[in-house]
């Protein structure tokens, strides 16, 4: 039973990935579609990123002195400047850590 | 002319920084599958047949919520309609692909894998062998997630939870996008759908995960008809 929902979840996911590569040729595709989705890392990876911040694992708001939030300012600027992807994950966990462990515990 | 070896490696080098994130979530992933009291092979299977890290453990707590298979199944699958707009971006690239090697690619296209296979696309269009690249950091996402998750479902999550090791995931994304805070209209963009995400976390099957993006793109079309 399961196992017959995740087959079904695999191949709509599947069909996800696939729909838009193998079934759209980019002629279909308008000027002003294409510059339009130029934005897309922009316009979807916040939708990752500001919940994983700002809202906790029971699906509630998280105060604003969250740990969470200087952690991923520190990212952020960290980032900025190194252009460089582990500086600004470990970055972000270390003063994350530091909060947690060191401040307020 | 890079070689299709180079280019494949080069996809791998490109995202493998991420792993220092994907790879601990992978584990927590296996872990909590298990926890929620499912068949390892079960949670495992998840991993090979949908592959799409959030939503299999989306997929799972609603199913031990007692939720209807169809309304996990619908949840897991709006989840990852992000991925249309991923193969948008890369049809461009891959259009010479022939119909059969297109479904074949289309499998290992994740997240960190369009955002740094598109970020190299961008500065060498002119490359034969393109989607090398794209095999490359697929490939390197889908063995690392099988390992990772694999480990926590045999033994448990052995990463401790105080750790909050689900906050890389947030993190690896800031890295990906955080170059593009130099440009204002990219800032707009990524505010309004980070913004739109929070106000529309609580609608069903969590489709605020691509309410946001259409959202953010209809902005963006906006921007560009101001530019002009």
């Amino acid at each position: 039973m399961t196992l017959t929902a995740i087959i079904f979840a695999g191949i709509l996911t599947y069909f996800t990935r696939m729909t838009m590569i193998a079934l759209i040729s980019r002629d279909m595709l308008g000027d002003k579609i294409k510059a339009v989705l130029e934005y897309v890392p922009s316009a979807v990876f916040p939708a990752i990123i500001f919940p994983g911040i700002f809202i906790n694992d029971f699906g509630t708001f998280i105060e604003m002195n969250d740990p969470k939030i200087f952690g991923a300012l520190v990212a952020v600027i960290v980032g900025y400047f190194s252009k460089n992807i582990i500086a600004t994950i470990s970055a972000g966990l270390i003063s994350y850590w530091f909060l947690i462990f060191v401040v307020f515990s | 002319m890079l070689t299709k070896k180079q280019l494949f490696t080069r996809g791998m080098l490109d995202i493998s920084p991420h792993m220092l994130s994907v790879i601990p979530f992978g584990i927590i992933c296996g872990a909590i599958g298990v926890e929620l009291g499912f068949h390892p092979y079960l949670v495992y299977a998840m991993s090979f047949i949908i592959f799409g890290g959030a939503s299999q453990i989306v997929f799972l707590q609603l199913l031990s919520g007692g939720a209807s298979s169809l309304v996990a199944v619908t949840s897991v699958g709006i989840i990852n309609s992000r991925h249309l707009l991923y193969g948008a971006v890369l049809s461009e690239y891959l259009e010479k692909l022939s119909f059969i090697k297109k479904l074949l690619i289309s499998y290992v296209v994740v997240d960190q894998g369009f955002a740094e296979s598109n970020k190299f696309f961008k500065k060498n269009r002119s490359e034969e062998f393109l989607h090398y690249h794209l095999i490359g950091t697929g490939c390197t996402m889908w063995v690392c997630w099988q390992i990772a998750t694999l480990s926590g479902i045999v033994l448990g999550s052995f990463v401790p939870e105080e750790l909050g090791l689900k906050f890389a995931i947030p993190l690896t994304f800031i890295a990906i996008v955080v170059q593009d805070l130099k440009k204002l209209d990219h800032v707009i963009v990524m505010i309004t759908c980070g913004l739109s995400s929070l106000l529309f976390f609580d609608a069903p099957f969590k489709s605020y995960i691509i309410i946001s993006p259409i959202i953010a793109l209809f902005v963006a079309g906006l921007l560009l008809r101001l530019k002009k």
